[in-house]
C-alpha cells in the first residue's frame, strides 16, 4: 500500500494560483470512534481552491474523514493540518454542514435564523447581531435564492431548499473551507446544478469545497477532484479517476451496480432496490477488462 | 366577598407575598431555562437532577448549612457526572442518568431514614412548601435566579446554535463540550432555586411544561421562550391564588395550571390541524 506512507498529492485544480497553498494535509491518520478504525493510515494533500468529491461505500469513513478535517474527531495517530494549521486555530475559516438526517427539522428555527447562526460564532458571546450581520444573512440568502423563504421554518422546507438554507449559514462566516457531508444526495436535479453552481463560483474564488457523496453521477458531473475511501484512501486525484473501473473496483470492494453505459458506479447498499431497469449488476470480477 | 376582595385579601398576609414572588420568579427561570431542554431533549435529565439534589437538602440539614449549598453541590455534581459517564462509559445518556439518579436519590432515602426524629423540613422539599419561604430564602432565590438569567442573557446565541446544530456548531469554533456542561449546570441551578416552591417531584413540570406548551404553538424559538415566560410567570400566581382558596398543596396546584394550559394548548393545535387538513390546499 504505497498510499500508507507517502501522502496522496490531489492534482492541481484549473485556479492554480490557489493551488500553491495547502487546505488540508492528512499524515497517516487512523481515527475512529470504538476499537475498529474508520479510517486508517490516511494520507492526503489537498490545494486551496480544490473542488473535492469523497465517495465510497457506506461505512467507508466518508464522513468520519470530513469530522476529522472538521475537528471534530482527533485522529488516533497522525497528524490533521488545517489550513496550514491545527484543526482548532482553523475553526473560526470552517463551515461544517452535517447530514440532513442529522438536523432536527421540527426545530422552531427559520431559514434566517439558520443562516444568522453562522455568524453567532465571529461575534462572540455577549455580542448582538448587527446591521452588519444582518446585511451578510441577507445577501447570502439572496445568493441561495432562499429570500423569499426566509421567514419559513425549516421543517416546511423542502430537501433541497434545506440545503441552500445551510449553504447560506456557511457562506455568512466568510469562511476559507467548506465540509459539507452529503450536500446533493436526496435533491433534485435543477437544485444539484444551483447549489453546484454556487460551490464551484467559491472554489474558484480560492475557497476549497469538500464534499462527501455516494451519487458518483453528481461527482463525476460537477467535481473537478475526487478522493475514494473504503477505510483506506483508494484513489485521489482527478475526477478522471471515476472512469478507471479498477479504482472503482478497490474503492467499494464486493458488489458494484453499473448504470446505463456511463460507467458510473454506486454502491452496494443501492442495488436491493433497483433489481430492474436498465442498471446491470456486477461482482468483483465482472468488472475487470 | 367580591372577586377584587378574593384577589386582595390574600395579599394582606407576608407570607403569601413572598411565596407569590418566589413563585413567579421560578417560573420565569424554568420557562427560560426549559425552553433549551425541550428542544434538547433533556426533560429525564431535569427529572434527574430534581431527585438528585435530594441527598445533599438532607445532608445540609444534618450539617446545619443552608440548604441551598447541598442541594446545588448534589444536583450540580450529578449533571457533570452524568455528562462523564455518558461520553466516557460508552453507554448511553439516559442509561447514565438512570444508574445516576436512582443512586442519589437512594442516598437522599438512606439519610433521612437515619435520621431519628421526624422532619417535617425534609418532607416539604418532596412535594414544595412555598408557603413557607422565608426571608432569607428569598433573597438566595433571587441572587440564584439573576444568576442563570444573566449566563443564559449572555449566551443564548451560543446555547441555541450548539443545541440546533453541535457539529456545526463545534466545527465553527464553539466549545460545544464546555457549553454542554455549563447549561447542565444551568439547569441543576435552576432545581436548586426550584425546591421550595414545588418540590423535588415536580420541579420537572415547571422545567418542561410551559416550554412544552411553547414549542406547540410557536414556530420561532425566540416566540417559544416568550411563550414558556408568560406561561411560566402567570401559572404559579394562578395557581398559588387557587391553592389558597381550595386549601390545596401550592406546589401541586402550581403544577395542574400549567398542565392544563398545556392540555387546552395541544387539543387547540389538534383542532386547528384537523381544519387546516380538511379545508382545500392552500396555494403556496
Amino acid at each position: 500500500m504505497n498510499e500508507s506512507s507517502q501522502p496522496t498529492a490531489v492534482a492541481a485544480t484549473p485556479s492554480a494560483v490557489a493551488a500553491t497553498r495547502t487546505a488540508i494535509r492528512l499524515v497517516d491518520v487512523s481515527a475512529g470512534y470504538d476499537a475498529a478504525p474508520a479510517v486508517e493510515s490516511a494520507s492526503l494533500d489537498i490545494p486551496a481552491g480544490a473542488l473535492v468529491a469523497v465517495f465510497g461505500p457506506n461505512g467507508g469513513g466518508k464522513t468520519t474523514l470530513l469530522k476529522l478535517m472538521a475537528g471534530l474527531l482527533k485522529p488516533w495517530t497522525g497528524r490533521v493540518e488545517v489550513l496550514g494549521g491545527p484543526p482548532a486555530a482553523a475553526a473560526r475559516r470552517v463551515a461544517y454542514v452535517p447530514q440532513a438526517e442529522l438536523v432536527d427539522w421540527s426545530f422552531p428555527v427559520s431559514v434566517w435564523d439558520v443562516a444568522m447562526m453562522g455568524r453567532f460564532p465571529l461575534l462572540g458571546p455577549l455580542r448582538q447581531p448587527g446591521s452588519a450581520d444582518r446585511r451578510a444573512v441577507e445577501a447570502a440568502l439572496d445568493r441561495v435564492g432562499m429570500l423569499g423563504h426566509a421567514r419559513t421554518q425549516i421543517g416546511r422546507l423542502s430537501g433541497g431548499q434545506r440545503r441552500r438554507a445551510f449553504l447560506a449559514r456557511a457562506m455568512v462566516a466568510d469562511v476559507e473551507l467548506y465540509l459539507l457531508d452529503e450536500p446533493v444526495t436526496g435533491v433534485d436535479v435543477p437544485t444539484q446544478e444551483d447549489l453546484m453552481a454556487l460551490l464551484d463560483e467559491e472554489a474558484r474564488a480560492g475557497r476549497t469545497v469538500i464534499a462527501t457523496t455516494h451519487d458518483l453521477a453528481a461527482a463525476s458531473r460537477h467535481f473537478s477532484t475526487v478522493v475514494g475511501i473504503n477505510r483506506q484512501i483508494m484513489a485521489a486525484g482527478s475526477v478522471e479517476l471515476l472512469n478507471d473501473p479498477d479504482v472503482l473496483r478497490r474503492t467499494y470492494g464486493g458488489h458494484l451496480l453499473m448504470i446505463g453505459e456511463r460507467g458510473v458506479l454506486l454502491d452496494d447498499a443501492h442495488h436491493h432496490d433497483t433489481a430492474s431497469g436498465p442498471e446491470r449488476h456486477f461482482h468483483e470480477g465482472d468488472v475487470a477488462p | 366577598m367580591s372577586p377584587l376582595d378574593a384577589i386582595l385579601e390574600p395579599l394582606a398576609y407576608p407570607f403569601f407575598m413572598r411565596a407569590l414572588l418566589a413563585a413567579t420568579i421560578v417560573g420565569l427561570v424554568c420557562a427560560v431555562v426549559g425552553s433549551y431542554m425541550v428542544l434538547r431533549g433533556l426533560a429525564f435529565m431535569g427529572d434527574a437532577l430534581s431527585h438528585a439534589a435530594f441527598p445533599g437538602v438532607v445532608a445540609a440539614y444534618l450539617l446545619q448549612t443552608p440548604f441551598y449549598l447541598g442541594a446545588a453541590i448534589a444536583a450540580v455534581g450529578t449533571a457533570l457526572a452524568i455528562g462523564w459517564v455518558s461520553r466516557r462509559g460508552r453507554l448511553r445518556g439516559d442509561t447514565a442518568i438512570g444508574v445516576l439518579f436512582a443512586g442519589m436519590f437512594a442516598l437522599g432515602i438512606f439519610l433521612f431514614s437515619r435520621i431519628p426524629s421526624y422532619v417535617g423540613d425534609l418532607f416539604g422539599f418532596l412535594f414544595g412548601e412555598v408557603l413557607g419561604i422565608s426571608d432569607t430564602d428569598l433573597i438566595a432565590l433571587v441572587v440564584l435566579a439573576a444568576v442563570v438569567l444573566i449566563l443564559v442573557a449572555a449566551l443564548w446565541k451560543e446555547l441555541l446554535y450548539s443545541t440546533f446544530d453541535p457539529l456545526g456548531a463545534a466545527a465553527a469554533g464553539l466549545p460545544v463540550g464546555r457549553l454542554e456542561y455549563l447549561f447542565l449546570a444551568l439547569i441543576a441551578l435552576t432545581i436548586v432555586i426550584s425546591l421550595q416552591a414545588v418540590g423535588i417531584i415536580l420541579v420537572v413540570a415547571m422545567l418542561i411544561t410551559p416550554a412544552a406548551t411553547g414549542q406547540l404553538l410557536a414556530s420561532s424559538f425566540g416566540r417559544l421562550m416568550a411563550l414558556a415566560v408568560v406561561i411560566g410567570i402567570v401559572s404559579p400566581a394562578v395557581g398559588l391564588y387557587l391553592s389558597y382558596w381550595l386549601d390545596a398543596s401550592a406546589g401541586a396546584t402550581i403544577v395542574l395550571v400549567e398542565t392544563i394550559v398545556f392540555g387546552v394548548a395541544l387539543l387547540g393545535r389538534t383542532v386547528t390541524a384537523r381544519r387546516a387538513a380538511a379545508s382545500p390546499a392552500m396555494p403556496s
